[in-house]
């Protein structure tokens, strides 16, 4: 079994993953630990996961960084080109660990926190007890069951009631190994009433070992809070990312994500969205490019579970060569959550013979008074609009890449930080072209984005 | 070859020269053997019913490549376009005001018009036109077709009505200065105010150094924009050729009198 590997290097080096995190992730392990003894990792058996399976990826040699022996990266020469701009913020989490010497000589507003999670788990234990691995249930996931077991440190930011950051952040996480490595990592958002704030985090791969991530993100938008979380995956392809972002929205709140992979090997993001207080709007946006053996595999789960509220998806995948792109969104209207909007849209393009799309939409509505719909197709480019542009004297190859360009763009648009979009824009059409720096390189900060 | 190079040699106005053009579509003859010679300078309108192979003569022209040209050649500004991509045809300046413009998501008109434009200044081995003149010349040609500036900041025809998209067509001619336009059914879905713009439009780049195709069903649009010559295309052939009174008798008479002798 794969699982008893992990199950023995937990009870063998307990104490040590302790010493090594402190007493807010400590007292979630045990429980955590049941409950993956119980389900394991999700295998293909499973219809959810009919299409990775996540078990295979662990069935491997894979080192931890349980003691947290130090790992010799400076992310400022990592990435060639830093931000000289004064008034960003950009953190680093190097593989699991927080890179306490990240240089932000500006400071945030007062009581916003942006920093590790250990720190914060001591500072503001009774913040962080309210929400850590609350929000993010393990009892049915058995990777987000994983993840609590072994994780030690990560990324929180937490904005005050009434505070408006008005600068975006930035998160870096670099994978860093001289071995294969299994890392797991955290993270947590919470915007508490009215708060505001918008988080870029942008994934990287220094080195061309075999990484297996593990990535449980929890969010929390309270009355009135408005967050924008946005994800930049640009990955070696020896990477395997499972990442699951649980949200919570509460009254009046607005919750913008987008997760973009850029370049990746074998990619599986699960989202739970939980609407939970009248008028709380969640748009959710997901764009894979993919080509090679590339696999992206989006899992969206949305719960309207009262009246009011508004949810609008748009996933799409341009698959080229022999890439895969999996899609299965879920929407809930529970009994009495009259008034829900919830609209599901997956498009796909398929350049290549030999590459697969597999797509569900799933709608279980148990309200009568609901505004909720789906769509979804996947197909080649359209010949007419690129003979239209051939007749302008463009030539047939550009013309492919305008249109594939263009058909990025609706997802893009939904990035609500104009520089951070234009760059997006420029990013995806250096994809298409081939000539993305892959990784090593932050191509999001080496230009003044913010 | 040779021939050519002498008629070229007597000739030197001589813009297109079509001979015995037969062209299929999904294994049905459209265009049965089209002889069609046009000098710089000249406007010619092309006439004829429904499903006479007017359209198909436009497409095969350009080079879309749902049309199967199987006999004939069609030699434009000395060239044979029949070896040559639809990209370089435009390139060579031929250009196609579409019957039914695409409408293209996500490709704004700017992005799409500095393509072209670059695109065109590369096969002539011309620097790309810097920022500033571009948008000089946008200007420029949008106002001469008294367009929106709003429309030319979105995307290549989406959500335009019938009479922007083809206003928009001939805006496009405007920025890329082609030899030889042909106007496909430009008129239809123009009321008679956006007709009369377009056509204004088309007069103003008419030059003694280029040429117009115009393909019409009705007289009106040759009120504004005059003839040289007119042709009648019927079951795929050039039935008749004839100045510009033709076009006012096929008003009167339709096309009975020249089907049925």
């Amino acid at each position: 079994m794969t699982e008893q590997q992990y199950i023995d290097l937990f009870e063998t080096y307990r104490e040590e993953i302790d010493r090594n995190s402190s007493d807010g992730f400590n007292k979630e392990r045990q429980a955590a630990f049941e409950t993956f003894g119980k389900i394991g990792f999700p295998t293909s058996k499973l219809e959810d996961y009919k299409h990775s399976n996540i078990a295979r990826a662990f069935d491997t040699e894979l080192g931890l960084n349980l003691r947290n022996i130090p790992i010799p990266v400076n992310p400022y020469d990592a990435f060639k080109c830093d931000v000289p701009n004064l008034s960003t913020f950009v953190y680093f989490l190097i593989n699991e660990r927080y890179y306490r010497k990240a240089q932000n000589p500006n400071s945030l507003p007062d009581g916003v926190f942006a920093g590790s999670m250990i720190d914060f788990s001591q500072q503001r234990p009774d913040i962080f007890n309210k929400y850590y691995a609350r929000i993010a249930d393990y009892s049915q996931n058995g990777v987000t069951a994983y993840n609590t077991m072994f994780a030690q440190d990560g990324f929180v930011l937490y904005v005050p009631e009434n505070v408006v950051v008005e600068k975006p952040l930035q998160l870096i996480n670099i994978l860093r190994g001289g071995v294969d490595l299994n890392v797991n990592r955290r993270l947590l958002v919470i915007a508490e009433k009215n708060a505001q704030v918008k988080l870029l985090i942008c994934d990287h791969t220094v080195d061309e070992v075999q990484f297996v991530v593990t990535q449980v993100t929890e969010i929390v938008a309270q009355e009135g809070a408005q967050v924008d979380f946005y994800e930049l995956e640009e990955n070696s392809e020896k990477v395997t990312r499972l990442s699951s972002l649980y949200a919570e929205q509460k009254e009046n709140s607005c919750l913008v994500t987008s997760s973009i992979t850029l370049h990746n090997g074998y990619t599986r993001n699960n989202y739970h969205f939980r609407l939970l207080g009248r008028y709380a709007e969640a748009h959710i946006g997901g764009l894979a490019i993919c080509d090679k053996e590339q696999h992206v595999d989006n899992f969206a789960f949305i719960d309207h579970a009262v009246p009011h509220c508004t949810s609008n998806e748009l996933f799409k995948y341009a698959l080229q060569e022999k890439s895969t792109g999996v899609f299965c969104g879920k929407i809930l209207v529970e009994k009495g959550a009259q008034k829900t909007q919830a609209y599901q849209n997956n498009r796909n393009l398929s350049t290549s013979s030999d590459a697969h799309m597999y797509s569900k939409p799933q709608l279980e509505i148990y309200a009568d008074d609901v505004k909720c719909s789906h769509g979804l197709t996947t197909g080649q480019l359209d010949e007419e609009a690129l003979f239209y542009l051939q007749a302008r004297g463009i030539p047939e190859a550009e013309a492919r890449m305008l249109l594939m360009v263009a058909f990025t763009k609706d997802v893009i648009d939904l990035v609500r930080i104009d520089t951070l979009r234009e760059r997006l824009e420029y990013l995806v059409n250096k994809r298409f072209r081939g000539e993305l720096l892959r990784c090593g390189n932050c191509n999001v900060a080496d230009k003044k984005w913010i | 070859m040779f021939q050519i190079r002498f008629f070229n040699r007597l000739n030197m106005s001589n813009l297109l020269q079509i001979k015995n053009l037969h062209a299929v579509v999904e294994g049905k003859e459209i265009l049965k053997g089209i002889d069609l010679e046009v000098n710089k300078g000249e406007i010619h309108a092309i006439m004829g019913p429904n499903g006479s192979g007017k359209s198909t003569l436009a497409s095969v022209l350009v080079g879309n490549p749902k049309f199967e040209v199987t006999r004939g050649s069609i030699i434009f500004n000395g060239k044979d376009m029949l070896d040559m991509s639809p990209e370089d045809r435009a390139r060579e300046g031929l250009f196609l005001s579409f019957q039914y413009p695409v409408e293209i998501p996500g490709v704004s008109m700017v992005n799409f018009m500095r393509a072209a434009v670059n695109e065109q200044r590369k096969y002539r081995g011309e620097e790309p036109i810097s920022a500033n003149d571009f948008l000089k010349l946008m200007r420029e040609k949008r106002e001469l077709l008294g367009m929106d500036s709003q429309l030319v900041s979105r995307s290549v025809n989406e959500g335009f009505s019938g009479g922007e998209k083809k206003r928009n067509e001939i805006f496009q001619m405007a920025m890329l200065n082609p030899l030889l336009s042909i106007l496909d059914e430009t008129d239809s879905g123009l009321d008679i105010d956006a007709l009369r713009i377009v056509a204004a439009g088309v007069n103003k780049l008419h030059t003694p150094d280029n040429a117009t195709i115009v393909i019409t069903h009705y007289q009106r649009l040759l009120d504004y924009i005059q003839p040289d010559v007119v042709h009648v295309l019927y079951k795929g052939k050039i039935i008749k050729t004839d100045g510009p009174e033709l076009a006012l008798e096929l008003e009167k008479k339709g096309y009975d009198w020249l089907i049925n002798p």
